[in-house]
């Protein structure tokens, strides 16, 4: 049965292709196409209908973004989705640093549902949205 | 056309020093030895159509080209103008300009942080709290026959570094593993390659997916011979399908497996049958191999200081190598991230007395993380400017610290558009750290190395020390002009309150 949300933990972190992407540059397609995607775990997958490349919407407390969805390369890893570093992962991070000084990038809540009628930003736009330039 | 040798890469924390690079017509046209990362700067990225060629300003919400000279005054007007500025970054700049940048915070009385906040600050708070018993790479490459890689996947954040200094490496005491583990992919590769064929065939049902966080039962190869090297994280990586040994553990669970490692490590018993998700005759496994190395060394990454428990997992971990230390000889360091994030931190340490976080709003260094760090000023909405230098924040803080950086005026020195030059107030241009300009830089085991220059920058474009000279030097003219004013206005208001007084005693006289 097809089910509407994923209830997972959310990892960031690097990626060979994000590291790759963001030497090319920020505005580059190559950035955008390995950054603005959020993997889940093939059985994840299944349960939301989903098919890679599909538009899902990732939703945490401090925020929600608009990513294309990929499958984790290796491994199962039901429960968790990772998503590359970068400004899209950075719409659902948390600036709560318990006292710290590192906010929150791993290992917290995130809701994940396909978003076929929404549209992934690009880095421009996503930027102009959220901070106004 | 002009062959250099021995060029540093100045992208992660491993700074490797054997890129063969060849210049023609002072552009790199050929990279050997480099990673894929380090070959997209230093052959693409750097001369991309993204390179900042002028000094902007941002006029009526569009950046405009302008002067240097008009730049650097308003800059510093900015920097002087502000009750609490913020000057952050510094982690792909040189070591030079670092102390200018150190010099420009003292002389303003604003906050300094640098990339350290939000990558290892948690480290070096548990290394001022417990200490850190460590090693260089090349001790490590030389002699550790146990490597464990915790919560971090250097094959994709330092693609060299498992190649370079531990297992895939021939160190003088120290084997490589490199025929071995490609053997294994062979191997690997021939069983995918039969199960596929069964598939058509019709032969073959897929083992059933298991339900439960660990995925893979470890292999034996634990036990085998010569060098081992050893995986813990929450997903397969690709570090860890290299590895002899992969532990596979619950996302916020690293400190209860330190825990219970060093528990098994003291000969201690545990009741329970899993910790973290980790079936703990898995974890007697790592501490048996642990205690009986005849050097280890544990490298951990982001995976530890940004999960929760943030600084107490690092203690934890170097609690475990102390201990560890009673049976054998064992060894800790962080993944630093930056290429030189840990030169920052000892730029800032040897100037300041501390690594990150400083502040001095009362005009002696004061340090604080989790106070002074950048993402808590941002969040307090405390400063009321910032400076960025050599970094991306824009492309790396939480939606809403940017949001709150957005309310006010924001300097950014980048070679290249990236997030946040895009959203900078104004914008300079600067040259390549590494390529276009020499300096020195730490790697992440704290060994300075210096950078060379490869090719010639731009013309009109300034690097990162000379930038900051300028802009110090400016904030002083300002500063100077403006104590000037205020000087004379002082006087004036003082001979006028005088001239008053006479006046009246004149008066006065005249009345008796």
């Amino acid at each position: 049965m097809v089910e509407k949300k994923l209830r997972a933990t959310l990892i960031t972190g690097r990626t060979i292709d994000q590291g790759v992407g963001k030497e090319l540059g920020k505005g580059s397609q190559e950035y955008f196409d390995n950054v603005a995607v959020c993997f889940l775990d093939k059985a994840d997958m299944i349960k939301l209908g989903l098919k890679p490349k599909m538009n899902i919407r990732v939703t945490s407390k401090f925020g929600s973004v608009v990513v294309k969805v990929k499958k984790f390369p290796r491994g199962a890893n039901p429960g968790i989705v990772f998503m590359p570093c970068g400004l899209w992962a950075n719409m659902v991070c948390g600036d709560e640093t318990y006292s710290m000084g590192m906010p929150l990038y791993k290992g917290f809540a995130v809701e994940v549902e396909p978003a076929p009628n929404d549209v992934v930003l690009g880095l421009d736009e996503l930027m102009k949205k959220e901070y106004g330039r | 056309m002009t062959e250099f040798k021995s060029v540093v890469c100045p992208i992660c924390g491993c700074l490797c020093d054997d890129l063969e690079i060849t210049v023609e017509n002072n552009e790199i046209v050929k990279m050997k030895n480099g990673c894929a990362v380090c070959e997209a700067k230093m052959v693409y990225g750097y001369k991309s159509e993204e390179r900042i060629l002028k000094p902007m300003i941002r006029k009526d919400g569009k950046l405009v080209p302008v002067t240097m000279d008009e730049a650097i005054h308003k800059a510093a007007q900015i920097l002087v103008d502000a009750k609490y500025p913020l000057l952050y970054g510094w982690s792909s700049s040189t070591n030079e300009a670092q102390r200018i940048g150190v010099e420009l915070a003292e002389e303003l009385g604003s906050t300094l942080d640098n990339c350290a906040s939000i990558c290892h600050g948690p480290s070096v708070m548990a290394t001022q709290e417990i200490g850190i018993p460590t090693a260089t790479l090349g001790q490590i490459r030389h002699r550790a026959d146990l490597i464990v890689y915790w919560a971090c996947n250097p094959w994709t954040s330092h693609p060299r570094h498992v190649e370079r200094y531990t297992a895939f490496t021939e160190g003088r005491f120290e084997k490589s593993e490199w025929k071995n583990y490609m053997l294994k992919l062979k191997g690997e590769t021939g069983k995918k390659k039969i199960e596929a064929a069964s598939k058509r065939l019709g032969q073959y049902s897929p083992p059933p997916r298991p339900q439960v966080c660990m995925v893979d039962a470890p292999p034996k190869s634990i036990q085998k011979m010569g060098r081992k090297m050893i995986v813990v994280d929450v997903r397969k990586t690709k570090t860890a399908e290299a590895a002899d040994y992969f532990l596979q553990v619950e996302p916020n669970k690293d400190y209860e497996i330190f825990s219970a490692l060093r528990c098994l490590v003291n000969d201690q018993e545990l009741d329970i049958d899993k910790v973290g998700g980790v079936p703990v005759d898995y974890l007697k496994d790592v501490a048996d191999a642990m205690i009986n190395c005849e050097f280890g060394a544990i490298f951990f990454g982001l995976g530890l200081t940004q999960s929760l428990g943030r600084f107490r997992n690092i203690e934890v971990a170097i609690a475990l190598t102390r201990d560890l230390n009673r049976r054998t000889k064992f060894v800790i360091s962080p993944m630093r991230g930056h290429f030189n994030v840990t030169g920052a931190n000892i730029v800032f340490a040897w100037q300041t007395g501390y690594p990150y976080a400083i502040d001095f709003s009362q005009g002696y260094p004061q340090y604080n993380p989790g106070e002074f760090t950048i993402n808590d000023l941002l969040r307090r909405g405390d400063n009321d400017a910032t400076l960025v230098i050599s970094s991306d924040p824009g492309a790396h803080f939480p939606k809403s610290s940017m949001q709150n950086m957005m309310k006010h005026p924001l300097i950014t020195i980048n070679p290249d558009m990236n997030a946040i030059s895009r959203l900078g107030d104004v914008v300079f241009p600067a040259q390549w750290c590494g390529i276009e300009y020499s300096g020195t830089a730490y790697r992440m085991d704290s060994v300075p190395i210096p950078l060379k220059k490869v090719v010639e920058p731009p013309p009109g474009i300034l690097n990162d020390q000379e930038l900051l000279e300028r802009i110090l030097n400016e904030v002083r003219a300002i500063k100077a002009q403006k104590t000037e004013v205020q000087t004379k206005v002082k006087g004036e208001v003082r001979s006028a309150a005088k001239t008053v007084k006479k006046t009246a005693k004149r008066t006065k006289r005249k009345v008796a």
